[in-house]
């Protein structure tokens, strides 16, 4: 008899040895004791959300995260290609992840579990650059757009997507870790609903019709403080800025002149990260995405047996750096005082 | 006194009221507007009062023996004109946003039931088996079907829906109406919806209780023909994607799909965010024997040109292939068949046979100046396949070698185009991404399914580039998929 936890272990072992026979058999023997959505929601997207705490822990690389992710994937066909076919008899949703975003499998998750549920599903996936997906829009024209995002440095495309996707009349459901564990972001940038999970957003769109966009507005006028410039500015000299602090690294940390050219790319894309979520922290104008993405940083720094001395000079070095952006530089003192606390 | 006089033929009615409040006197379009009682008492300066069915702001004055003159101003057509006028720009708002004429023709509907009547149709011109009709009744959804509609049944319809000018709605009988039209209606106005040189379609409004006025028809063909010119771009956008579509289709790069010995999966992106096809381009045809024709390649250019040329080396490697399957012979002739139509673009190529042998496969591999395909080991080693040749479509003779790989179960043989290793930025901003970088990441992706593979090298690429240009980018992995490991 399966369980859903011993379900996770096999597929976790089966996708995690490449066995994707092995994977198949697991989530279709699953599927016909524990049912579909289940074997989608509770089996194959936990599995998921372990592929990104091994990630995080540094016992998977970022290729094997690729490879345990296409075994999934694969699974989901299997799971879909079996299951019988059902007429749609509610309405038709657009399910798409925000152009840059490479976490295609909740998106995917999400358009499975609608179509369970009876919602004819147009599925885009990921790699949609928005053009094409405006496109699509009013060529389909389906009742809601379901938008995914994970990484939290796609908001400010996220929102341009949203914004673009509603000044088509069409109203928008967010979901995806990127919006924050409460939707915080997808209140702010005006979504018309935000689901925490799959399961949830098929029973808000089955419970209620979501109301449809208001006049076509731009984001700036979901979020003013962005006259101040500072999200432009930072984001457009982005890699002048890891530039210049690299090099005042290069002279306050004297280990960093022996790195090879690996840990040279390494900082370099740590830095550049760093400059990623202060953007995208000024954009959404929350100081606490900037911490906790440094916090988390930190910890999988660790992980890896990085020693996170250079975090500390770097934020001085930005701080420094962006010295006229009050905004800015306050997420970075805050953040450098409390790492030395 | 001559103000008297002209207080008394003033045309705004005016009414005096006494300090108790009783009224005095009226003017003579005040006695022809007010037989009733009215209680000045209780108006207030500037208010709206609502007389016989028109609006009147009230405007005060204080007279010297402590009575006042009530001034009546008649606003009511500026009123009307107002609510028309928002009515007409919520309409081109809301119309403006949809390019899909569906959506378009529910906005029509929803908008025109809300304000010009009780029952309102949107009918756009015969499509395939029916006229695509939107109904909505005032304070319902629209509602939207295909279906068959008699158009010479109601009078003005097959003249609307070929742009002649309206039927004045009197002549429009509601009891003659046909069943599906409405029924228990007392009036009936029948609009063209004008579009950019086609009708669009026609706008039939419903009244339950009285009669559309003149100054109401009017509005309304002002309304339709906003509402047409929306609703016939959002045809007009719908018919160029639609040739769109079918005329890229061929160029789109192939849906691999999985065989029994081998696993391919391909990806692509074209430069441009609002283009799908470019310059790169890739294709698979199954020979006999359980054999695979591969081939990956990127013509010099980029943009629409670039992808009509990428089709046509196709359909040419296709059609080749009917003939001769061995590669030199193959890129010699396809050497000559590019030099003889346009000599401007030359393409660099690489071109792969795929036979299974053992567990695992056999490549052969021709490169016709493009870069060598690289080989992942299951356990991490990279090496590049040891092939040359001379760009193809440029010089009279070509020069080709031909190297032999075997893969093993979990081996995979990669297949890409500059894009991936040109591919301009990094942290820095300053680099190229590089033959070197990607081999680096390779040899962690020892043992990939296929599809993982090539998304994994495409992120790379995309995410070196962040959020620069890139050029066209095209990976294709023939992968020996790993055994049942139970």
């Amino acid at each position: 008899m399966s369980t859903v936890t011993t379900t996770v272990d096999s597929l976790w072992e089966a996708a995690f040895a490449g066995d994707e026979h092995r994977a198949t058999d697991v989530v279709l023997d699953a599927a016909g004791e524990l049912g579909a959505e289940t074997v989608l929601l509770d089996v194959i997207g936990a599995v998921q959300h372990r592929v990104g705490r091994e990630w995080a822990a540094n016992r998977i690389s970022v290729a094997q995260e690729h490879a345990i992710t296409a075994i999934n994937d694969r699974a989901v066909t299997a799971l879909s290609i079996t299951r019988p076919r059902r007429q749609p008899e509610h309405g038709r949703v657009l399910v798409a992840c925000v152009d840059g975003e490479w976490h295609a499998l909740p998106a995917r998750l999400l358009a499975e579990v609608l179509s369970l549920r009876g919602f004819a599903i147009d599925y885009l996936g990921a790699q949609v650059p928005t053009p094409h997906l405006i496109t699509y829009l009013h060529r389909t024209g389906p009742d809601v757009v379901a938008l995914s995002s994970s990484i939290a440095t796609r908001l400010p495309v996220a929102h341009s997507t949203m914004t673009a996707c509603q000044a088509t009349g069409v109203p928008v459901m967010v979901g995806g870790a990127a919006f924050g564990a409460d939707g915080a972001y997808a209140r702010k940038f005006g979504a018309n609903a935000w689901a925490a999970d799959a399961r949830s957003a098929a029973d808000m769109l089955l419970s209620r019709t979501l109301t449809a966009p208001g006049t076509p507005h731009q984001p700036v006028d979901d979020l003013p403080h962005l006259a101040d410039q500072e999200y432009t500015l930072v984001s457009r000299s982005a890699r002048d800025l890891v530039r210049s602090v690299y090099r005042g690294l290069e002279e306050r940390v004297p280990a960093m002149r022996s790195y090879s050219d690996e840990q040279r790319q390494h900082t370099a894309e740590d830095l550049a990260h760093i400059v990623d979520y202060l953007a995208t922290a000024l954009y959404v104008d929350d100081d606490a995405l900037f911490h906790d993405f440094l916090s988390w940083t930190g910890a999988v720094l660790n992980a890896r047996g990085v020693p996170a001395q250079v975090l500390e000079p770097a934020l001085e070095l930005f701080a420094a750096q962006l010295r006229d952006f009050p905004r800015a530089r306050r997420m970075l003192t805050q953040q450098a005082t409390s790492l030395s606390a | 006194m001559v103000t008297v006089s002209s207080w008394l033929r003033a045309p705004c009615p005016a009414l005096v009221v006494d300090a108790v409040g009783a009224v005095h006197g009226m003017n003579d379009a005040a006695k022809s507007l007010l037989p009733e009682k009215v209680l000045p008492s209780q108006w207030r300066h500037g208010e709206s009062v609502h007389i016989a069915e028109r609006t009147y702001t009230t405007h005060r004055v204080d007279n010297e023996d402590d009575s006042v003159t009530w001034w009546l101003l008649d606003e009511t057509d500026l009123l009307l004109e107002r609510e028309r006028a928002a009515l007409l720009t919520r309409v081109s708002s809301a119309l403006m946003t949809s390019l899909n004429p569906e959506r378009c023709m529910t906005v029509v509907a929803e908008m025109a039931a809300d304000h010009l009547a009780d029952e309102v149709l949107v009918i756009a011109p015969r499509s395939g088996d029916g006229h695509p009709v939107t109904r909505c009744r005032r304070g319902e959804s629209p509602t939207y079907e295909l279906r068959h509609v008699d158009v010479d049944a109601v009078i003005g319809l097959s003249e609307a829906l070929r742009g002649f000018p309206p039927v004045p709605s009197r002549w429009i009988d509601p009891a003659a109406a046909p069943e599906w039209l409405a029924g228990d209606v007392a009036s009936i106005v029948v609009t063209p919806l004008p579009g950019h040189g086609v009708p669009a379609g026609a706008l039939i409004l419903m009244r339950r209780g009285g009669q559309f006025s003149e100054d109401e028809e009017a509005f309304a063909r002002l309304f339709a023909s906003r509402a047409g010119v929306a609703i016939s771009a959002a045809s007009l956008f719908t018919q160029q994607a639609v040739i769109t579509d079918r005329l890229t289709r061929d160029l789109l790069p192939p849906t691999l799909r999985r065989y029994e010995h081998v696993e391919l999966a391909g990806r692509y992106r074209a430069a441009a965010d609002t283009e799908r096809v470019g310059g790169d381009f890739y294709d698979v045809h199954e020979l006999p024997d359980d054999e695979l024709f591969v081939v990956l390649g990127d013509v010099c250019g980029k943009g629409l040109d670039a992808a009509a040329q990428t089709g046509k080396v196709r359909t040419a490697v296709h059609a080749l292939l009917q003939v001769v399957t061995d590669h030199d012979k193959m890129l010699h002739a396809l050497n000559q068949a590019l030099l003889t139509t346009d000599r401007s673009r030359f393409i660099t190529t690489v071109v792969g046979t795929v036979r299974p042998a053992g567990e695992g496969l056999r490549v052969t591999l021709t490169s016709g100046g493009h870069l060598p395909p690289l080989v992942v080991r299951a356990n991490g080693v990279v090496e590049a396949a040891r092939t040359k040749g001379t760009l193809v479509g440029i010089l009279p003779r070509i020069m080709t070698s031909t190297d032999e790989v075997v893969l093993a179960p979990g081996d995979s043989c990669l297949l890409y185009t500059d894009g991936i290793t040109e591919a301009h930025g990094g942290p820095l901003g300053d680099e190229e991404f590089g033959e070197d970088r990607l081999r680096r990441a390779l040899a962690a992706c020892g043992g990939m399914p296929a599809e993982a593979l090539v998304e994994h090298v495409h992120m790379l690429a995309a995410q070196w580039v962040g959020q620069g240009e890139h050029d066209d980018m095209a990976v294709l992995s023939i992968t020996a998929p790993r055994r049942r490991s139970s």
